[in-house]
């Protein structure tokens, strides 16, 4: 058998920090753990309480007044989802484009800052700007549509960028080859190539808008969420369960909308 | 290298005026690799000249730095009456730019739009460029601008078509029409039939040389096939290891000349 060079290592040697670190961060997800995930007691402890709460959740309150009273609520719901997704997925256009690397009008500088500012939008938790919200336009639908909009940017602003970042380059070139400025490139190739991506996400957007605006109800801001709130507040168990019921169903459709839509851009 | 030499394609009158002239200019990119090393060199209106030489020998890079999409480390460049030392400046970049057309190796078509909104894009320099978004937005005389130069290549019956449905030596054609819908003075085409089969290699050259011969375009393109270079050129400039070996009219080159460009020097 002739002579051959020894085998490559299957895995990577650690370096000693390397080692040190997974050691670290195993044991930090141990100790959380531990700490605060429920024991299989705990859980067995709360399976009769949660029966109980079940059986007084059925059957879920079907008196047309009420259903009429849920549809209203639930119809401003989605109101307040696509207002707010369209406003924050216009705004996130220029700010993706401003904020996108080796693309954007306003150099590094422009894109960092511009990234800084959808970060923090983004790591500030929705509950968060809806308090602050409410607490300056008052309690109702503004204070909502407000919130998602900050939260789309959040969202759209940090995808947009990068899908703009990730656009084909070529095409690019070829147009500032031919005298094209970036306006033109933003416009003629960038556009075109990132469409299905920018909707793709703009749907994404609108799905998660239609979820939050139904949370954000909870801390006072008005729609289906609020009246979920008060029928828990209230013991109304048989309101809660119809509630619950139609949300589900609302943003099971929305899925579904939205995944025929995304199947139909591929 | 070559058994015989292909007859020229047509003969162009040679109007005297430089539309490019290199002097002293050399490159090396921030790894300190020299690209090229002191190219001088002068191309007048309507020549048709091919750029050869084996790969690493600088022949992209030099085609880059005539209308500054690369700079230029040292030396001067003068394009279309535009004289830089660097790079061109912003506005010296747009007027050259807008008398340039140029066809990469790959067509660079935007793959989800028509075929007539691609050629619409060669249109992007003009003002209201936003307009080249698509053709739908664009005013009526880039349209027919475009539908013009598609019937140039053969493909005004694929104006609707969408760009990624098209064969290959297709998408190059529409690449071709994009370049000269604004009838540019300076063609600069690097390898563009280098992707493309024989036959329609030799479609998209013969295209390219026609369309410069009947406008009076001053072409200049890198190949690295000899019979595109020897058909479609009226001279041949040679680098090697980013100087110019030699630089001739194509009826006086030799095979000797070619395997020269070509050979590998021992190391």
């Amino acid at each position: 058998m002739s002579k051959i060079a020894k085998l490559p290592p299957r895995l990577p040697r650690l370096s000693p920090l390397s080692f040190a670190l997974s050691i670290g961060v195993a044991a930090v997800v141990i100790v959380s753990i531990l700490q605060v995930a429920p024991s299989v007691g705990q859980l067995a402890d709360g399976v009769p309480n949660l029966a109980n709460l079940v059986s007084r959740m059925l059957p879920p309150n079907l008196e047309s007044a009420f259903l009429q009273r849920t549809f209203w609520r639930i119809l401003e719901t989605f109101q307040i989802a696509l207002a707010g997704a369209v406003i924050g997925i216009v705004i996130s256009l220029p700010i993706a484009w401003i904020s996108a690397r080796g693309v954007g009008p306003f150099g590094r500088i422009g894109a960092f800052l511009t990234k800084a500012f959808v970060s923090f939008l983004r790591t500030v938790p929705d509950l968060v700007w809806a308090l602050l919200f409410v607490a300056t336009v008052g309690l109702g639908a503004v204070a909502r549509t407000m919130t998602i909009v900050v939260d789309t940017i959040g969202f759209c602003g940090r995808f947009f960028a990068e899908v703009i970042e990730d656009s084909e380059k070529e095409p690019q070139e070829a147009i500032s080859a031919i005298g094209g400025n970036r306006l033109s490139i933003l416009f003629g190739a960038i556009i075109p190539d990132v469409m299905p991506s920018l909707i793709n996400s703009s749907l994404f957007a609108l799905e998660k808008a239609v979820r939050s605006s139904v949370v954000l109800g909870l801390v006072g801001a008005g729609g289906i969420g609020q009246e979920l709130k008060v029928a828990f507040d209230m013991f109304q168990y048989r309101n809660a369960s119809t509630i619950i019921l139609v949300i589900f169903v609302i943003v099971l459709g929305m899925e579904w909308v939205t995944d025929r839509l995304r199947r139909k851009l591929q | 290298m070559l058994d015989h030499l292909p007859e020229k394609f047509a003969s162009v009158d040679i109007v005297s005026t430089p539309v490019i002239t290199t002097h002293a200019l050399a490159k090396t990119y921030r790894n300190g690799r020299e690209v090229l090393k002191g190219i001088n060199l002068t191309i007048r209106q309507g020549e048709r000249v091919a750029l050869i030489g084996s790969n690493g020998s600088g022949k992209s890079t030099l085609l880059r730095c005539l209308i500054g999409l690369n700079e230029v480390s040292s030396g001067k460049v003068t394009t279309l009456g535009e004289t830089f030392t660097a790079a061109p400046t912003k506005a010296q970049r747009v007027a050259l730019r807008r008398q340039t057309g140029f066809v990469f190796q790959k067509h660079c078509l935007v793959r989800r739009r028509s075929v007539l909104s691609n050629v619409v894009h060669g249109m992007l320099s003009e003002a209201g460029s936003w307009r080249g978004f698509a053709q739908c937005l664009a005013p009526e005389s880039w349209r027919s601008a475009a539908l013009d130069a598609l019937a140039e290549v053969n493909l005004a019956d694929r104006a609707n078509a969408r760009a990624d449905t098209l064969s290959g030596g297709q998408q190059q054609r529409v690449a071709v029409a994009r370049a000269l819908v604004r009838r540019p003075r300076l063609l600069i085409a690097d390898e563009p039939a280098a992707s493309l089969d024989p036959v329609s290699g030799h479609e998209v050259m013969a295209i390219f040389a026609r369309l410069c011969a009947d406008h009076g375009i001053t072409m200049l393109f890198t190949s690295h096939d000899m019979n595109h270079v020897l058909e479609y050129a009226d001279r041949i400039v040679a680098l090697k290891e980013g100087r110019i070996l030699f630089d001739k009219p194509s009826a006086t080159t030799t095979d000797a000349d070619l395997k020269e460009t070509f050979r590998v020097e021992n190391r």
